[in-house]
């Protein structure tokens, strides 16, 4: 479990754009996230390796934040939002249902690994709301009539 | 209706494209912040009398003051884009449509306190808005408007350069000190202070944090001058705001509207009213921490820190949040207090463990477990949240309980059994095992 050269060299880019080099353990995390899927604790070696950090130090900020994932989530990463704006215009329906229809629950994976499912705390698009997010796409203004057409056209389009 | 300028988001299309922003006067308050020295720049925003938009609406000029003169050590420039506060989306649409003039008012912020180097730093949920931040930062690059190009660009000899920081889901990153820690590559715990970050903040140097909708209004005072802005809005409050309106009305969304502006005139005319023309039954006016209002004592409130101080609440991040009067208010409390058990960075007891029980006992109340007691229980804990932390997020999870408790009381005391139902506890003591049931089993 290796960086490859190119990426190497975009994480010294990223350690020279801060005064200290430990400030790009956040962007480095995301890369490591984004090629292997998820922080196991193989990357958190690799990581720490390259950062040169205590392994100690880097699981400790994979574990602090909630969107680098500490276990293997789909191909598709559907967050619903419940909290309060949500919740107000229907959000937690959509929640159930999406549960359903996938048979899983918050933060788990369907078993061929292509849903995964978490129920969000607030996403910062209130005034869409209720809203979902699927990978990095926000879809705003969702409701039960939609959201099985929102993610299907997500799926098909990836 | 309201016939403000629009002065952080103007309507101009494509104006998140550089060639737009230079062809509609961009750049021009940042060469205007040249020809003054750093102190007059700092002395014309403190007499425009703009307040930090990121919720505490402390003085920007004077903050900006409290950094140390000379160039003896680096200074920073952190601002602020986490933008977690349930209820507030008001910054992803300077991200969006105006990311320009983030950046001239960085340049002019820069420039005021000397600062060299400033970090933008955006939560992480935000991906397509951190890219489109990005792109602009490039853009400003590419033509020169940031880094050592500035010199040929605008004379003289200042630059300062722009770094664009991806957060990862955390809102405690919006405090403060907190997203220095996430900066600087730690786990994001906040710091005590004092020290302040003017005196030691990134890396233990001077440091500002400012939000991004405050930076972004800078440039428009350079432009119009400290007086003409101080006249926008409320006295003591001066200029716009991004108003978020959310929840039960017909057109939620963001509108750039003066301070002091009428609660009842935003929810009625600019929003539309409240679908099916239902009352109103609450309203959280800026962002889900602050303590709420109640839908028979809105009129006639005014949107502004010193109107809303007088009714015991805040205006935050003007997150406003609109509650109809189906609104099941034990749920909306028992959802928020489950926010901030969620957010809670459990470095301080009061809040770790605190904010637990309230999300406990709000459980119990909602299922119709609890007595009136447990009410009162609520607020004991709230009281012994508040203010016994490092930071405001203890204040932040006990505010919406207690407030939601002392406006709507009649309502968490229906839900409530009239006093302890003690047959049903010696049914649970009469189950347990005792020496006795377990020796007679054998």
């Amino acid at each position: 479990m290796t960086f490859t050269s190119d990426e190497l060299a975009t994480i010294a880019t990223l350690k020279a754009q801060y005064p200290h080099p430990k400030a790009a353990i956040m962007p480095v995390l995301y890369m490591a996230q984004k090629k292997w899927g998820w922080i196991s604790d193989d990357v958190v070696r690799t990581v720490a390796d390259v950062m040169e950090l205590p392994t100690s130090h880097v699981k400790g900020v994979a574990s602090f934040y909630t969107m680098y994932f500490k276990k293997p989530m789909g191909k598709h990463h559907i967050q619903v939002c419940t909290n309060v704006s949500c919740m107000l215009r229907g959000g937690e329906a959509i929640y159930d249902h999406v549960k359903q229809r996938f048979g899983i629950g918050h933060n788990e994976a369907t078993a061929d690994g292509t849903i995964s499912l978490e129920e969000v705390e607030c996403m910062g698009a209130c005034g869409g709301a209720p809203m979902i997010a699927i990978n990095e796409d926000f879809y705003e203004n969702v409701s039960l009539a939609t959201v099985d057409a929102v993610i299907d056209g997500h799926v098909k389009k990836a | 209706m309201y016939t403000a300028p629009h002065i952080v988001l103007p309507q101009i299309p494509n104006l998140h494209r550089i060639d737009t922003y230079l062809a509609n006067g961009g750049y021009a308050a940042y060469r205007k912040a040249l020809s003054m020295t750093p102190d007059q720049v700092i002395d014309e925003v403190k007499r425009s009398g703009l307040r930090g938009r990121g919720g505490a609406c402390f003085p920007t000029g004077l903050k900006w003051s409290f950094m140390p003169k000379g160039n003896d050590k680096p200074k920073y420039l952190a601002i602020n884009g986490d933008e977690s506060e349930p209820g507030s989306f008001k910054d992803r649409q300077i991200f969006e449509s105006n990311p320009h003039q983030l950046i001239e008012g960085i340049l002019i912020a820069g420039y005021a306190m000397g600062v060299k180097q400033a970090f933008i730093y955006i939560r992480g949920e935000y991906h397509k808005w951190v890219n489109m931040m990005e792109d602009a930062v490039r853009e400003a690059y590419d033509k020169g408007y940031v880094g050592e190009r500035m010199k040929q660009t605008f004379g003289g000899d200042y630059t300062i350069d722009i770094v664009v920081h991806k957060g990862a889901g955390a809102y405690i990153c919006g405090e403060e000190t907190s997203l220095m820690n996430s900066l600087e590559g730690d786990r994001a715990y906040p710091r005590f202070k004092p020290p302040f970050p003017a005196n030691k903040g990134l890396w233990g140097m001077p440091t500002t944090i400012n939000n991004v909708e405050t930076i972004a209004t800078v440039p428009a005072i350079l432009s119009m001058g400290a007086d003409a802005y101080s006249k926008i809005g409320a006295p003591g409050h001066a200029g716009t705001i991004l108003y978020g309106v959310s929840g039960h009305v017909n057109k939620p969304g963001v509108y750039e509207l003066p301070t002091g502006a009428l609660l009842t005139d935003i929810i009625q005319n600019v929003c539309g009213g409240v679908p099916g023309n239902k009352k109103v039954k609450a309203v959280i006016p800026g962002g889900s921490s602050m303590p709420p209002l109640r839908g028979d004592e809105i009129e006639g409130v005014r949107m502004d820190e010193e109107s809303l101080k007088v009714l015991g609440t805040h205006i935050g991040t003007a997150g406003i949040m609109v509650m109809d009067e189906d609104t099941d208010i034990v749920k909306v409390t028992l959802r928020i207090a489950r926010f901030y058990h969620h957010e809670s960075c459990g470095q301080c007891t009061p809040c770790r463990e605190g904010c637990g029980w309230m999300e406990k006992v709000l459980h119990r109340i909602e299922h119709g477990d609890a007595t009136s007691s447990d009410i009162d229980l609520l607020l004991n804990v709230a009281s012994n949240i508040e203010g016994n932390t490092i930071c405001a997020l203890g204040d932040a999870a006990a505010w919406p309980v207690r407030g939601f408790i002392l406006k709507f009381r009649e309502e968490f005391e229906a839900r409530c059994k009239p006093q302890r139902n003690y047959i049903s506890l010696n049914v649970v003591h009469g189950r347990r095992a005792t020496a006795d049931t377990l020796t007679r089993s054998y």
